[in-house]
């Protein structure tokens, strides 16, 4: 194996039908089918799925943590966009 | 047919899983990454899975008070009916993944028949091992087209395994003449028929790995009867040293 590492992949993996696909981690494979089948057998062995998305990390853009200040803290002071201004009915559960 | 013949049938396919399994489980920790090692590992648990199921039948079977232990690791280098194949070294990882593919390809074929076995048991012995070993073989099929058709080092590296291996295809569809007694009265597979599906899939395959189909005047043989190459006797050595050592042993 040269010392050259094959591209990284992210894994998601739906846990069980009707919830959906969660970041399991990430490994390394050559190409899109193997980066599936590394996965099913990292991540699924002891039966923790039902369905596997694989993406590689380069095609992920991700948010520069520099930029939390402008990106997330003007969300902190409007507590009035949580919904949590509603009476909820005792009945309605997992909200 | 007397339980015994039966117990001689099993072996000829679980020794097979067996032996494989203990092959691939001394990759453990020493794959060429940390995802195929997983992979592999996997593999030889699913090989070593299979063969508890058998070997639970064959104490059932048995007229002496064996355990599935006592079958698995007491018998002597003669007992095992494991074709040649599964015994060869883990020479490098194209050796691995060819004799993987060899194997896995006429496994699935097998189990497919067994499957239809008149014996519930050999029946939900199939029916569960199939959807392992059809794994198994996508996975040792895809790695050798990559290895294949990788770089030139692999590709010069699958063609020895390819070679070197090839001269041990041919056993797997040997008939005893007890697998015969036991295929014809419906509880056994008649493995002659699968031949050509065999050699026409892994051609295939191979061919379109880039490879070359090698040209062998012989092909070898022995396992079946009990005589097996060089190699099982250390891998007997290693895989029976718990049970020898400590005798009746347990988890």
């Amino acid at each position: 194996m040269s010392k050259k590492n094959w591209p990284l992949w992210e894994v998601f993996v739906r846990s069980k039908n009707g919830l959906e696909h969660r970041h399991f981690g990430s490994l390394h494979a050559p190409d899109a089918d193997m980066a599936l089948k590394n996965a099913r057998d990292v991540y699924t062995r002891r039966s923790e799925g039902v369905s596997i998305w694989v993406v590689e990390s380069k095609n992920i853009k991700a948010s520069n943590p520099e930029d939390n200040g402008e990106m997330f803290e003007p969300a902190a002071d409007k507590a009035y966009r949580h919904p949590t201004f509603y009476e909820l009915p005792d009945d309605i559960e997992h909200m | 047919m007397t339980n015994e013949n039966l117990i001689q049938y099993i072996y000829g396919i679980a020794d097979n899983s067996l032996i494989l399994g203990q092959r691939i489980s001394e990759l453990c920790g020493h794959g060429p990454t940390l995802e195929t090692d997983i992979a592999m590992t996997n593999i030889a648990l699913d090989l070593l899975g299979q063969t508890r199921s058998y070997y639970q039948y064959v104490a059932e079977l048995s007229a002496k008070d064996l355990t599935e232990d006592d079958v698995a690791f007491l018998r002597t280098e003669r007992e095992y009916k494991n074709v040649l194949l599964v015994e060869q070294p883990n020479t490098d990882f194209a050796y691995v993944i060819v004799r993987q593919y060899f194997f896995d390809v006429f496994h699935f074929m097998l189990l497919k028949e067994l499957e239809n076995s008149k014996n519930v048991n050999f029946q939900a012995i199939a029916k569960k091992s199939l959807k392992e070993v059809s794994y198994h073989k996508r996975f040792s099929g895809d790695w050798l087209k990559r290895l294949g058709d990788g770089t030139e080092e692999s590709k010069a590296k699958a063609q020895q395994a390819v070679n070197d291996l090839w001269v041990y295809t041919d056993e797997l569809f040997q008939m005893t003449d007890n697998d015969i007694l036991i295929a014809e009265a419906g509880y056994g597979v008649d493995t002659n028929p699968l031949k050509s599906a065999y050699y026409n899939e892994i051609t295939a395959l191979i061919k379109g790995s880039t490879l070359d189909i090698p040209e062998t005047p012989y092909f070898q043989k022995g396992g079946k009867q009990g005589i097996h190459t060089e190699h099982m006797g250390f891998i007997l050595s290693d895989m029976q040293y718990m049970q020898r050592t400590y005798p009746d042993m347990k988890w």
